[in-house]
């Protein structure tokens, strides 16, 4: 039946629970993109037809056109959905991706999300008169200045505004300037423990 | 700008603003922003004056002693301030990146002297969002395409704003002869009045212009 292989998709990302990115189906694209030449080659054959006076094809062309219309649909869905969920693992990770979603990842989308950093880093850079404004920081509102943070991974030492260096040792507790540890908390390198 | 803020330069063409005053703009620019389900037109000015009036407290505070209550106070503000404009300005990112091609169809369609709905630098950043994605789509899918289908308008393939979502409001200046759009076949358009300082819960088209004017806050 037509639009099977599309549908299946959009079945894929749909089953994926939010903020996850399931490996390019890079076969899955071609088998539509295949399904749709094979439409339109016959539309082509059908189209010459009807011209010479088979007008009872017309409604079997309308029908593959219908069709030709659902995959593509589909696959631009299932494209731009994907741009979506890579977004916000910018926003969660920051500009360096972690392995395991990069290799999720079809060349392009890489292409399309490095321009992406760009683009928002041009922007964020431009906000203000000095140095921008890094939006991807205060993301929950300031309850405290100080945090209890609580490490979960060697980290190696960390400076912080005074000057001070400290060293973030697995399982070790801080009490640390919350701006400071926002972005390591998003990492997953340190917990922000609560009492 | 520090003379506006200061309230010292009597020439100055601009409004006068003080500090607390500037922050209650950003304030109702991010409401407004949060709860309106279209983009509304950019505060730059606003923006602008914060994020110097930012960098001017952070100044003060390196030059402060460390210790001392009011630093921590002050630092506190300073976070409070930033957290409300970083929030606002990401608001108004999302948008774009939701909307982009109705955004810039806007903006192309507005007239001119029409205060724009982007700052120049969201501009930007929408044209090479539209670009990139645009470009993508293109090189995976649409290239393979038969040739009649390698054309998707963004237009109508992006979901618009939800003008007929309802918003909570309150209302700074008094309004009135406001026209409600009947919601039902069996009802027909009727005339509100809006009072000063009352609540409502109304359709966000039939207020729009009130947002845009200031006239009315949403909450």
């Amino acid at each position: 039946m037509f639009g099977e292989k599309a549908i299946e998709l959009i079945r894929e990302l749909h089953r994926a629970s939010d903020g996850q990115l399931p490996a390019f189906n890079e076969d899955g694209i071609r088998q539509v993109l295949e399904e749709m030449k094979a439409l339109y080659e016959q539309n082509q054959a059908d189209v010459n037809e009807a011209k010479s006076g088979h007008s009872e094809l017309i409604s079997t062309i309308k029908f593959r056109h219908c069709s030709l219309l659902r995959n593509r649909r589909c696959i631009v869905a299932y494209l731009y959905d994907r741009l979506l969920r890579i977004r916000a693992l910018r926003w969660e990770y920051g500009s360096v991706l972690p392995n395991a979603v990069r290799f999720h990842m079809s060349a392009e989308e890489m292409e399309w999300f490095n321009q992406y950093k760009k683009s928002l880093a041009t922007y964020m850079r431009s906000i203000g008169g000095g140095e921008g404004l890094d939006l991807t920081q205060d993301i929950k509102p300031p309850k405290s200045l100080y945090i209890e943070v609580r490490c979960l991974k060697d980290y190696g030492e960390f400076e912080i505004d005074d000057g001070t260096i400290i060293l973030l040792k697995k399982n070790s507790q801080h009490f640390l300037p919350r701006w400071k540890c926002e972005q390591l908390i998003r990492q997953g390198i340190l917990e922000h423990v609560l009492s | 700008m520090a003379e506006e803020q200061e309230g010292s330069d009597a020439g100055s063409e601009e409004v006068l603003l003080t500090p607390a005053q500037l922050i209650r703009s950003l304030e109702q620019a991010w409401m407004n922003e949060k709860f309106a389900p279209e983009l509304l037109e950019s505060k730059s000015e606003v923006v602008e004056c914060v994020v110097e009036q930012l960098e001017h407290m952070e100044e003060n505070l390196k030059r402060a002693k460390g210790g001392d209550l009011k630093v921590s106070i002050h630092r506190m503000e300073v976070e409070r301030i930033r957290y409300v404009l970083s929030s606002y300005l990401r608001c108004r990112l999302r948008k774009i990146e939701k909307f982009f091609p109705h955004v810039l169809e806007k903006e192309k369609t507005r007239a001119e002297g029409d205060p724009s709905i982007l700052s120049p630098e969201e501009f930007a950043f929408a044209k090479e969002y539209m670009a990139n994605t645009e470009t993508h789509f293109r090189n995976v899918a649409l290239k393979h395409m038969p040739p009649n289908l390698q054309k998707v308008d963004l237009l109508k393939a992006v979901t618009k704003p939800n003008l007929d979502s309802f918003v909570f409001l309150r209302v700074k200046e008094r309004q009135e002869n406001i026209l409600v759009e009947p919601e039902t076949d069996e009802q027909r358009e009727y005339v509100i009045d809006l009072d000063e300082d009352s609540q409502h819960l109304i359709r966000y088209k039939t207020i729009a212009p009130l947002v845009a004017s200031g006239a009315v806050q949403l909450i």
